[in-house]
């Protein structure tokens, strides 16, 4: 096949130098970069810098550390807290499907449902941020209690028994093992895995609702109109043009709770048992009470590597370039 | 390799119009059909009947009900009263998708996340054809736009987008196509080359095609039938030379083209004629060019039909009537005049360069003059301005 031919009309004609440089110079994008640049510097990139070369050290708080490129911290991170990695990812994973499956209808809703509450609505659903994280968290102690509303409803409705029969099964090798004792424990759902699901899903969802209300609203009605009027039930209409339309604020929406989920310590903190301490309690941990400074790093190193793995994989699938 | 290749798509491309032509579309009823917005009355108590294979235009200002009688056609909007008969069969309350009607949507609605080959073949894909390369191919042909086919919308022209669209629509052989102001966002250039581009295509696959418009001259071009709306009626049907030379209300007078209106009475008949009094001048006037029960009437005459003279010219025949020139604009095919009557009316004239005798000048006493048959009148009782405030050019 030959080459299509080019046609003058995809992208911006070429800026001249003189459209450029009215009221500006060559200088201004870099003024305009500096504060972040600097910013960024001296707080992420200094910081990780210092990390990695922690983690690469040996000795104690009392006898002092020293860089002896100690790799085998990156070895006892992995054989000791392999299950702790996983059961975050997992634990992230969930919550962030359940936010998607919460915030999509809502967002929905907000976009093109709403009318003349759709401001209302907005302000709802970025109300939590009014008062602080650990403050809200702690009110859901309360929530969840053993004596709380939700273990009450649960106990009358039947529904604890069935959360708390959903196990991982027990012919999974032991990594694998998320739930050996169900998702709630018996008559309770604080200090589960179910506790911290729900804190992390709920402490994120304005991360989610956010970008997938900000792509919907962003959708020119019309394109629905014209998947009706080409044969499409509103069914089809969705699958085929709203929800591909959606996925830039699906992916950003993703990333936005995935990423701070999986490295969060505070619901496991304040929900969850020590069983179901995630990779940010075990590096919490290790730099406050075993002062263990090589091996914390070593940790979060390990985490951000996974992380940013996670990511490219996934953007590379879902192909955001490719979106409008 | 590129022979199969370049032989395949011809071979099909004949086959596909062939079918496109057999289908000939559909005659559309509307029968008595009201749409209110609360209490705004968008669209009154209309009746069309939209012959099968006929290119039709609903023309008026924005506001009008045209697209909201469009919109009800395509079942996006649910009559308040009344029926939409497509052939046989009543689809006033059938969805959008359980119509045999396509529309190609202002500023087109083109999917942004499909390339074009996918856009084009949406409604194929939707209705389960296994195979929609061929029919997309011929119809790519159709528009001139094969090598298009994997490019994004945003990727295109204006021009461009509009023929997908176009081809989106009609590769679902719908009955009636619904064209809601196609060329509304191209330039002026790129809407003449499409008026020919369009009326080509509808001849091509006779399909019923319904084109909504504000532009009075995209509407002349194209249209077989011109309904002219306003305030949700139909104020007149017909052929675009009918409604441009016989206008039944002052609207039409004025929205189709410009028009001088001058108080006068209807005085007498004689013959096939009848005798007017203007504003002290005897004038006569085919019967069948009056539209007005009472004897109160607007004279009408179009600014092209009226000649201007110096004064005393002998005007045997003619109904004519002196008056002033107070402005003349030379505009190489013609030249307009404002006129100034004796009343303190001013009428304007379009006049071709022809004269021999020179320019007529600003000042200058002058004699209009007009064929008799070139004369229509209407109701005095109408606003002699209604339709006059129209948006030229771009909506």
């Amino acid at each position: 096949m030959s080459p299509a031919p080019v046609v003058g009309v995809g992208g911006k004609p070429p800026a001249t130098d003189e459209a450029r440089s009215v009221g500006s110079n060559k200088f201004t994008p870099y003024a305009l970069l500096s504060p972040g640049l600097l910013w960024l510097s001296i707080f992420f990139i200094v910081p990780t810098i210092v990390m990695v070369g922690t983690s690469l050290q040996s000795g104690s708080l009392f006898d002092g550390f020293t860089f002896t490129w100690e790799f085998s911290n990156y070895t006892d991170a992995i054989t000791q807290y392999a299950d702790t990695f996983i059961k975050s990812i997992v634990y992230a994973f969930i919550a962030t499907v359940l936010c998607l499956l919460i915030a999509y209808p809502l967002a929905y809703t907000i976009a093109f449902k709403a009318g003349r509450w759709r401001n209302l609505l907005l302000v709802l659903v970025i109300a939590p941020f009014f008062t602080s994280f650990l403050l809200r968290t702690n009110a859901w102690q309360t929530i969840l209690s053993d004596n709380g509303p939700v273990v009450g409803f649960m106990e009358n409705t039947g529904l604890l028994w069935l959360l708390n029969s959903i196990q991982t099964p027990e012919s999974w090798p032991e990594w694998l093992q998320f739930f050996p004792e169900g998702i709630t424990a018996t008559d309770r759902v604080l200090a589960t895995p179910l506790a911290v699901i729900l804190g992390i899903t709920y402490n994120f969802l304005p991360f989610m609702t956010l970008p997938l209300y900000a792509s919907l609203e962003r959708i020119d009605g019309r394109l629905i109109e014209a998947a009706t009027d080409l044969y499409s039930s509103a069914w089809k209409a969705f699958r085929k043009v709203t929800f591909p339309l959606s996925l830039p604020g699906v992916v950003a929406g993703t990333l936005l709770t995935f990423i701070p989920a999986a490295g969060d310590p505070v619901n496991a903190q304040l929900l969850g048992s020590p069983a179901e301490a995630m990779i940010g309690n075990v590096i919490d941990s290790q730099f406050k009470v075993t002062t263990n400074y090589p091996l914390a790093s070593a940790l979060s190193v390990l985490l951000m590597a996974t992380i940013v793995t996670m990511v490219a994989i996934y953007v590379r699938k879902a192909g955001t370039e490719e979106l409008v | 390799m590129t022979d199969q290749q370049s032989q395949a798509p011809a071979e099909l491309a004949s086959e596909s119009s062939a079918g496109l032509t057999a289908t000939g579309g559909a005659d559309l009823h509307i029968v008595d059909v009201t749409k209110r917005f609360g209490s705004f009355v968008a669209v009154d108590a209309l009746t069309l009947t939209i012959p099968a294979g006929s290119f039709f235009a609903l023309l008026g200002p924005s506001g009008c009900g045209k697209t909201t009688t469009l919109r009800m056609v395509a079942g996006l909007e649910e009559p308040t009263d009344g029926r939409i008969v497509i052939g046989q069969d009543d689809v006033t309350y059938n969805k959008p998708y359980k119509r045999p009607v396509n529309t190609v949507f202002q500023s087109y609605a083109l999917f942004p996340h499909l390339d074009i080959f996918e856009n084009v073949a949406f409604g194929l894909r939707r209705k389960g054809v296994k195979d929609v390369r061929p029919q997309v191919e011929s119809m790519l042909e159709l528009v001139e736009l094969s090598t298009f086919a994997r490019r994004k919308p945003t990727q295109l022209s204006g021009g461009q987008q509009q023929r997908v669209a176009v081809a989106r629509a009609l590769i679902n052989h719908p009955e009636v196509l619904l064209l809601d102001e196609p060329l509304g966002a191209l330039d002026l250039k790129l809407r003449r080359q499409m008026q020919i581009e369009l009326k080509r295509i509808q001849t091509d696959v006779g399909i019923t095609f319904v084109h909504v418009t504000h532009d009075q001259e995209e509407a002349m071009t194209m249209a077989d039938t011109i309904a002219v709306m306003n305030a949700g009626h139909v104020e007149q049907l017909g052929a675009p030379i009918d409604l441009y030379e016989n206008p039944v209300t002052t609207f039409v007078a004025n929205f189709l083209g410009q028009s001088n209106l001058i108080k006068g009475s209807v005085t007498g008949k004689s013959g096939g004629d009848v005798l007017l009094e203007v504003q002290g001048s005897r004038m006569a006037m085919p019967t069948d060019r009056v539209h007005s029960d009472s004897d109160g009437v607007w004279v009408g005459v179009r600014p092209e039909k009226m000649k201007i003279s110096h004064q005393g010219t002998a005007v045997n025949g003619e109904n004519s009537m002196t008056g002033t020139v107070t402005d003349a604009s030379y505009m190489g095919v013609s030249t307009q005049y404002l006129v100034r009557l004796p009343w303190d009316q001013e009428v304007s004239v379009f006049s071709q360069n022809l004269s021999t005798e020179g320019p007529i000048r600003v000042g200058e006493s002058v004699v209009l003059h007009w064929e008799p048959a070139h004369t229509f009148a209407l109701d005095a009782s109408q606003d002699a301005d209604a339709g006059a405030e129209k948006v030229e050019g771009d909506s």
